[in-house]
């Protein structure tokens, strides 16, 4: 076999065209960010006819032909990721075969595009996250990375090689290398090729994407949970109970991350049982919040409420105690029936929430002291409501602009925590294919080898802008109501 | 304002007292003591030697008394060891028990000694301190002035083209930690893998920095830091600066025929970087993180390769006085970042 060249036969002729376009857009971009900054901005003039027009000169006209240039940039794009569809393997290179693999998170995103555009006006706040050019783009980026965790994850799709097996003679060969005769993989070729320990970093890097789309995500409602089930009562009532848990929340902040994880996150930590009795004090957070939420709810109704409060509760607290249980620490007395599952790495989850649980907490409590002075606050009282209906069904509602935004740029945040506990190699089996664990692999022969390091650097970096620009656009939206 | 700062130095204290206490608590947990007498005796130690090792050496008194002694409120201890050795705290090696000190501890400026170099931990911080002292100085001098000049530029005029380019500027070194941003740099700016140099710019490496820095080794490691707080600092000061835009002075002002350019220079800039100057200082912790991520990559070893090396290696006296160096500075830039906001914000100070 051949060794694969990035954009093959077909990028013979494409790629020039490809550089031009690019390369005229960025000068477009650049003369309008330095007219930008002297030449007034566009205005619109009204004609005696009544009939507006935009006054642009020089800026307007930039601004024009940048969009068309754009527009041609993503034309081209297009085409690289849809001609290696039609043509025979191999004809448009590395990037063709990458898109090629990537064929479902492509009808995926098409698909959750269409849907969510067309009935946008019926899906409230995530519809109108449809209305910004930069909240799409970040959504985009997002689901990108939540599809691929969810196909590799689910049925091994996108994956080409299996991502521990070790390929001899393919020891940090660059991308494109073909693999041996009778390699046991989807293609005779390594795409990004092979680190190392000659292993694929194509189907590491999107293994590596279900770690983080699994954990980040719920490592970040569970340090919610515990933010708002303690942040309310801080901020509405106040006083003595404000004063203690804001000096417990500073006193986790004022650690520097990185020194609390080397602490936190080492065998001998473990060995002593302290982040399973973390998890049991920090999981049992959820719990607490579902049941004081429906029990203020349907506090009237007892019946109902007995009726809702139970089958929760009870699902809830077997989840609860599963997570919690586990083989071989101090927690464990279920019987092995009863334990749904096993999470070897407990303790960085745990950590990971403990780490963000108190910055959640000061948002939630500033917010509520916010909020607790509104009118329908003082309706509620008034009415004799109880103070945790007041405070989970008057005020947390109101405060949800803000947290979903940062709930966005939260688990930003937790996938780069958990980069940086994968950089140091805490935690983490060193053949895990997250995207943290890869980046120290590469890192040490980076001035040798480039490519095994670059990959996971890339996806970390577009998955947690991704969130961000999400983060901005739901922000952009959600103050204009 | 004397009683608010005596206030906050109270509080800091207690922060710092807790603090300690749980790193002294955590580097002292039963596993990490015993792997400590097996590296410093005998690896095939047996458990009941591991036990009369840590007894003789006094690690095995209550954990206050231990963290009181460490502290220097409590005298050390002077056991007579089951092997007919008597060992003081105190007592530097060759010195007779009688000769020292009773107290020996934090307070008394007596860190301890460091298992890895070999070397007094006071020592080895404050050269490992210098060491990072120039990269963060470094990293301020980069950071700051540009922070501030995006931020100032993005939000003099509100949803302009400028603002829209420099906020998505500062929204992806925002989303690019050090880790990741490092080792682009470096594919980038210290290989041959993307642009062919003649001679390649910059070293990928930061060792030489250590006694002779220059463009050529600095430069990487501090923008890889820089970059990561630059973004965070300048959306501060954007939406500092927009605000104080829409303030009714600055409208009074454009009414009054005073240019645009004296506007942003003579009224508005002093009261937009109040808020940003807080922001600068509680990045400290955060710089923190960087160092030791960056020294680490770039194998610059200052105060945040020291910590990575102290706990890798289970160092406990090192660790707890980087523990302590690291808690401090968070804690100081936090007292000056509030004494400051107090001191330079006009509506806060007279009431």
């Amino acid at each position: 076999m051949e060794p694969l060249t990035w954009t093959g036969a077909v990028g013979a002729f494409l790629n020039p065209i490809f550089a031009i376009i690019v390369g005229l857009f960025v000068i477009a971009l650049i003369v309008q960010l330095v007219l930008g900054l002297f030449a007034p901005a566009m205005t619109l003039q009204a004609n005696p006819d009544g009939t507006l027009a935009g006054r642009g000169g020089a800026l307007g006209a930039t601004e024009t032909a940048g969009k068309y240039l754009f527009l041609a940039v993503i034309a081209l794009i297009l085409v690289y990721v849809i001609a290696p569809l039609i043509l025979p393997y191999g004809m448009v290179g590395i990037i063709g075969e990458m898109s090629q693999r990537f064929l479902p998170v492509w009808i995926a995103l098409i698909v959750t595009f269409t849907l969510s555009i067309i009935y946008r006006r019926k899906l409230g706040l995530y519809g109108k996250l449809f209305d910004s050019t930069v909240g799409m783009i970040g959504f985009g980026i997002v689901m990108f990375w939540v599809f691929t965790a969810v196909f590799v994850g689910l049925f091994d799709w996108i994956a080409t090689h299996d991502y521990l097996t070790q390929v001899s003679g393919l020891k940090n060969k660059t991308p494109g290398v073909p693999v041996p005769e009778g390699t046991v993989g989807d293609i005779p070729h390594y795409l990004l090729g092979g680190d190392n320990l000659a292993r694929d970093i194509f189907s590491r890097v999107v293994s590596g994407s279900t770690f983080v789309i699994a954990i980040a995500p719920l490592a970040t409602i569970f340090a919610f949970m515990v933010g708002i089930t303690l942040g309310l009562p801080a901020g509405y009532y106040g006083g003595l109970l404000d004063t203690v848990l804001s000096f417990l929340a500073n006193l986790i902040l004022a650690f520097p991350v990185i020194l609390l994880f080397y602490l936190l996150v080492t065998p001998e930590i473990v060995q002593t049982g302290i982040p399973s009795y973390m998890a049991a004090f920090l999981f049992v957070f959820p719990l607490v919040f579902f049941g004081v939420l429906l029990n203020s709810r349907y506090y009237t109704q007892p019946a109902k409420r007995t009726a809702i409060l139970v089958p929760v509760l009870g699902i809830l607290g077997w989840l609860y105690l599963s997570i919690i249980n586990q083989k071989g620490t101090v927690i464990d007395f279920l019987p092995a029936w009863m334990d749904l599952f096993d999470i070897t790495i407990l303790v960085v989850f745990v950590s990971v929430v403990f780490v963000n649980a108190p910055t959640v907490f000061r948002i939630v409590r500033g917010l509520t002291l916010d909020l607790r002075t509104r009118d329908y606050v003082a309706a509620a009282q008034t009415r004799g409501e109880g103070a945790w209906y007041i405070m989970l069904w008057e005020i947390l509602p109101n405060a949800r602009g803000p947290l979903i935004v940062d709930f966005c740029l939260r688990i930003g945040y937790t996938t780069i925590l958990l980069g940086t506990l994968g950089f140091f190699g805490l935690g983490l089996s060193s053949e895990s294919p997250d995207w943290g664990s890869t980046i120290n692999e590469g890192r040490k022969l980076l001035l040798i080898f480039v490519h095994p390091a670059l990959p996971p650097a890339v996806a970390l970096l577009s998955l947690v802008l991704g969130l961000n620009l999400l983060a901005d656009g739901l922000r952009e939206e959600s103050l204009k109501d | 304002m004397g009683l608010f700062i005596l206030r906050r130095l109270g509080v800091m204290i207690l922060t710092a007292l807790c603090l300690t206490f749980i790193v002294f608590w955590l580097t002292n947990l039963g596993p990490n003591l015993e792997k400590l007498a097996k590296t410093q005796g005998n690896a095939r130690m047996s458990d009941e030697a591991v036990v009369s090792w840590l007894e003789n050496r006094g690690y095995s008194q209550p954990l206050p008394v231990k963290y009181g002694q460490w502290l220097g409120v409590l005298p050390g201890y002077v056991i007579e060891g089951t092997d007919r050795e008597t060992r003081a705290r105190c007592a530097t090696p060759g010195q007779p028990i009688e000769e020292a000190s009773s107290f020996c501890g934090i307070l008394q400026g007596d860190w301890g000694f460091s298992t890895v170099f070999k070397d007094e931990v006071s020592s080895i911080v404050a050269t490992r301190l210098g060491l990072t002292g120039k990269l963060m100085l470094a990293v301020m001098l980069v950071m700051v002035p540009g922070a501030l000049i995006i931020g100032v530029l993005a939000g003099m005029r509100e949803g302009s083209r400028t603002d829209r380019s420099l906020s998505t500027v500062s929204i992806i070194t925002t989303a690019t930690p050090e880790y990741v941003s490092g080792v682009i740099l470096i594919a980038a700016l210290a290989t041959k893998a993307f642009i062919e140099w003649d001679t390649i710019p910059f070293k990928g490496t930061a060792t030489a920095a250590m006694d002779d820095a220059n463009f050529e080794n600095f430069f990487l490691p501090v923008i890889t830091i820089a970059l990561y707080g630059m973004g965070y600092i300048a959306r501060m000061t954007r939406a500092s600066m927009t605000e104080v835009m829409t303030a009714q002075y600055i409208r009074t002002a454009r009414l009054k025929g005073v240019s645009f350019p004296k506007i942003v220079l003579k009224h508005a800039l002093r009261n937009a970087l109040i808020a940003p100057f807080t922001v600068i200082m509680l990045q400290f912790p955060w710089l923190l993180n960087g160092v030791v991520i960056v020294e680490t990559l770039f194998n610059y070893k200052g105060f945040g390769w020291v910590l990575v090396q102290a706990a890798g290696n289970n160092d406990i006296e090192l660790l707890l006085g980087v523990s302590i160096v690291s808690v401090f500075v968070v804690l100081i830039t936090q007292l000056i970042s509030d004494i400051g906001y107090v001191f330079l914000n006009p509506r806060i100070r007279i009431s």
